[in-house]
């Protein structure tokens, strides 16, 4: 436990501490006047108002479009099942610069939505929620989706034979199983939605904007830090507040179900209203997050003389046609790689200790600590690399300018994700093998090696999935915090796109092309790799 | 107290530990993984934004001439960049800072952000540009032109004559033509409003954004979107079927849509409103705190030496502050002079900047 938390101390709570701390400080005196004074701003209270107004809507449209994909996930075989599934959650793990460009090109003008009928959605509230669905389908899906296929059939069945019809049978049996997943799931996107930051200012126009948008103009564009530093309470007790909702639902969860294996509760679709509902969702899927994903893909394909590897093959070279990079755009991919895999070994080391940890012990301390975990998701980028800056500033921890502070920051979004996955699994662990293993003389070392270790050794491998992922497409605080010149794969697409010309407009398409590929593979190992009991892993 | 210190000691070596771990599976990001900064006086850092751009060669041949190896940091884009210089003032991460133009030039020197140094050649640059000229706090390094960008097939198609000057814009022959970057978080947004404040002053700019809104300007956020995204003129906008003629953007994006394409066309997609144009003035200047205050200098006066300006125009794009700098060929070519570039004193931009941003976003936004 001591290391996680010393983690979470110094590399999370102090920055952003520090961070509020000097904008609500001035003269040596602390200015609380300024939270009223802030919050009484009309233009404030807009923005407020539809933070949680556009969150409310996009995960209500979210779980409508989603939770019938959880269960034909979950109920139904049908043929390239599993590559679908990690095709739905490419974009969730996609970094929002790419797929702006992506979106627009369905929703905007001369998009197929527009073809097909003169619909456009670009700067409009539209575009912002079905993003929003796009990103967050499959936390649904993988959420929902997860626990439906381990819930058994025959209790349903059961309850049929008993005299219940189909929907009280549902509604009585499998519903009320369901529900605390359906709530969990709902409050991550919530917290996803609620905190939204790309998405918002690609598609929204200048006309939307959210509370982590607003922080960000605070503080990256006026330097207001009072205001930055209100702002950032403000979402910290609303997302403070998601989360203790969320560790509710999930204990909730834990009360004991009887899971058996996916395997045996899919079958294939039977009767013209299950295919239909197959077709529906499989529409869904193809025009909601296939398309703009192969948009993406044709136009890093098409050159000025039709299509062709033109843009790739220029990402090989230093000076693409005069030269954007010191180093050829292509060494991002391997740079990307390279803090991956130091941010996922960070995750895993602290992720898994602070998983044991919470899994030895139990208590209200305990779990606020879960929580505390959870906190780096909804707390705003900015503001963490902004406290980097001014707190990790004195020897021997001036590591402002060290290339270990952009793994260290995308860490601290993969520890969560790890908790998630491996607390579950680890909590299944019997107990009584380890104190076995204790009385026959093993050290505590020993009896974690031969005992918990095989046991969640798959889950470690998806958890260790999952947190090079997102460091993979972490965006929002590698951007702010100072690197030698070696951008990432998302830090590089945003170069090209900030630039005119043909040749970085093909490029960047083609380097997003290549981060979609690397997610979508990871991910499709992932589910290889899956634990076959996996006890309802959370993402 | 003991307890944070031993956290705090846990977590440095699980870091190290880390670091060991990186290092063993060939994990190299780069020298300073094994450097701290202030490791040796035979390095000298360069901070800057995301836009920094200069030729390998150029640095190599720095480096042969005094010694100092230059590390390069950017971190976001200009405004961002700035406000962390500000934030760490007194422990700056690096010895310079570039990238600071005349719409934040206030707020840096009002910071203290800056000690004094001239830099040797300064005598080439003209007055106009020396902003800070007592002080010589700040040392001018390039200037760049924010204008409005036409595309030039669609008024030959349309057989209309492009725009040229701001009065243009707001004709009816051009309506719902122009695409614009919010002012209050785009620096070409920002400068284009300063154009306007710069023409028509602190009575009129509002009328004639009425005008412009009456005609149907479209805002977005940032330049990526208004130049990818809507812009007809531009390789993205005519993948993306943009129906946005006109955009503003910078002076030099006609060389770079040439430079950037393959095959070279021999005339630019894209041409310059030439009377919309609002300049900036980029500056670097030796951080306060700097621990390479020597190693900064040299870098001051290569930053306006020869081979760095005439680097610039095809790195940057942007033109070299230094006078009588020969420009590369492509870039005189294809690149458009603004008639009478239009500015705002940096003391006034930094009073009103504020109040103005926040009129233009309830006149023009709502």
């Amino acid at each position: 436990m001591a290391v996680p938390l010393a983690f979470f101390a110094l590399f999370f709570a102090y920055p952003v501490v520090a961070i509020v701390g000097r904008g609500l400080k001035s003269g040596g005196s602390w200015q609380f006047g300024r939270i009223g004074e802030v919050l009484g701003d009309p233009d404030i209270g807009g923005v407020l108002w539809f933070t949680t107004w556009q969150a409310v809507a996009s995960t209500a449209l979210t779980l409508l479009l989603a939770l019938p994909a959880a269960y034909v996930f979950a109920r139904f075989d049908f043929p390239g099942k599993q590559l679908l599934r990690a095709v739905v959650t490419v974009p969730f793990v996609l970094p929002t610069v790419v797929v702006g460009s992506a979106f627009l090109a369905v929703l905007g003008r001369g998009g197929l939505l527009d073809e097909l009928w003169g619909v456009r959605l670009d700067t409009s509230v539209w575009a912002i929620l079905l993003a929003h669905v796009f990103f967050n389908y499959a936390v649904v899906v993988r959420t929902v989706g997860g626990l439906w296929s381990q819930l058994d059939p025959r209790q349903e069945e059961a309850a049929r034979v008993l005299g219940a019809g189909r929907f009280a049978a549902w509604r009585r049996v499998t519903l009320p199983a369901l529900a605390p997943s359906v709530a969990a799931a709902a409050l991550m996107v919530f917290l996803f939605t609620f905190t939204s930051f790309g998405v918002v200012q690609i598609l929204g126009g200048p006309s939307f904007s959210t509370l982590e948008v607003e922080i960000y103009r605070q503080t990256a564009q006026f330097l207001d830090l009072p205001t930055a530093a209100v702002l950032t309470l403000v979402q910290f007790a609303a997302v403070g507040a998601i989360l203790a909702l969320h560790a509710w639902t999930v204990r909730r969860r834990e009360s004991a179900l009887r899971l058996v294996d996916p395997a045996r509760t899919a079958r294939r679709p039977r009767g013209a209203g299950q295919w239909a509902l197959l077709g529906g969702v499989l529409a869904t899927v193809l025009v909601l997050i296939l398309l703009p994903l192969a948009v993406l893909i044709e136009r890093s394909f098409d050159g000025p003389d039709g299509y062709g590897f033109r843009y790739y093959r220029a990402l090989q070279s230093a000076d693409g046609g005069g030269g954007t990079f010191l180093v050829p755009p292509l060494e991002a991919v391997w740079n990307s790689l390279q803090y991956a895999i130091v941010a996922t070994l960070i995750a895993l080391a602290v992720g898994g200790l602070a998983a044991a940890a919470l899994t030895r012990r139990a208590g209200r301390l305990v779990r606020g600590f879960d929580a505390l975990l959870m906190l780096p998701l909804g707390v705003s980028a900015v503001t963490v690399g902004f406290g980097f800056l001014i707190t990790l500033n004195q020897p021997p921890l001036d590591l402002r300018t060290s290339w270990i502070l952009v793994p260290l920051a995308q860490a601290l979004v993969g520890v969560p994700f790890v908790v998630r996955t491996m607390l579950p699994v680890l909590r299944a662990v019997d107990g009584r093998l380890r104190e076995a293993a204790a009385v026959l003389g093993a050290s505590p070392l020993r009896a974690w090696r031969e005992v918990d270790l095989p046991m969640v050794r798959r889950a470690l491998l998806v958890a260790a999935g999952f947190a090079f992922a997102v460091s993979l497409g972490e965006f929002g605080a590698t951007v702010f915090i100072a690197r030698p010149d070696n951008p990432t794969l998302p830090v590089a697409v945003a170069r090209l796109l900030g630039r005119a010309g043909d040749l970085n407009y093909g490029q960047a398409m083609a380097l997003s092309t290549i981060l979609m590929v690397v997610c979508a593979v990871s991910l499709l190992v992932l589910e290889r790799i899956r634990p076959d009991r996996s006890v309802s892993g959370e993402f | 107290m003991s307890t944070i210190k031993r956290y705090a000691a846990t977590a440095i070596a699980a870091a190290l530990g880390v670091s060991a771990l990186a290092a063993c599976g060939g994990t190299d990001s780069g020298d300073s993984a094994k450097k701290g900064d202030g490791a040796g006086s035979k390095t000298v850092t360069l901070v800057s934004h995301d836009s920094f751009d200069v030729s390998p060669a150029v640095l190599k041949a720095f480096t042969q001439a005094t010694g100092y190896t230059v590390k390069v940091l950017k971190s976001g884009d200009a405004g961002a960049a700035l406000n962390q210089e500000i934030l760490t003032k007194g422990s700056p991460r690096g010895d310079v800072f570039f990238g600071v133009d005349n719409t934040l030039l206030s707020r840096a020197l009002d910071n203290g952000l800056f000690q004094s140094y001239e830099a040797k050649g300064l005598d080439r640059i003209p007055a106009d540009l020396q902003l800070d000229k007592g002080e010589h706090r700040v040392t001018p390094v390039d200037t760049g032109d924010i204008c409005v960008n036409y595309d030039k097939k669609y008024f030959a198609d349309k057989k209309l004559a492009p725009p040229k000057t701001l009065d243009d814009l707001a004709e009816p022959a051009y309506k719902d033509l122009l695409v614009v970057e919010d002012a209050a978080t785009s620096s070409p947004g920002l400068g284009f409003l300063l154009a306007t404040a710069g023409q028509y002053g602190d009575d009129g700019w509002q009328g004639y954004w009425q005008k412009l809104k009456d005609n149907g300007v479209k805002v977005v956020d940032g330049w990526e979107q208004a130049y990818n995204e809507e812009f007809s003129g531009s390789a993205g906008g005519k993948k993306a079927k943009a129906d946005r003629p006109l955009v503003v953007s910078y002076a030099s994006s006609p060389p770079v849509e040439v430079l950037y394409a393959d095959p070279r066309p021999t005339e630019a997609p894209t041409g310059v409103a030439t009377g919309t144009c609002f300049r900036q003035i980029e500056f670097a200047g030796l951080l306060d705190g700097a621990k390479n205050a020597a190693g900064g200098k040299a870098l001051l006066d290569f930053l306006i030496g020869k081979q760095f300006q005439e680097d610039l125009p095809l790195k940057m794009f942007v033109n070299p502050a230094v006078k009588d700098t020969k420009l590369p060929e492509v870039y005189a070519k294809f690149g458009e002079k603004a008639d009478k570039p239009l500015t705002v004193d940096p003391k006034k931009i930094t009073e009103k900047r504020e109040q103005w941003v926040k009129s233009w976003s309830s006149l023009v936004k709502k």
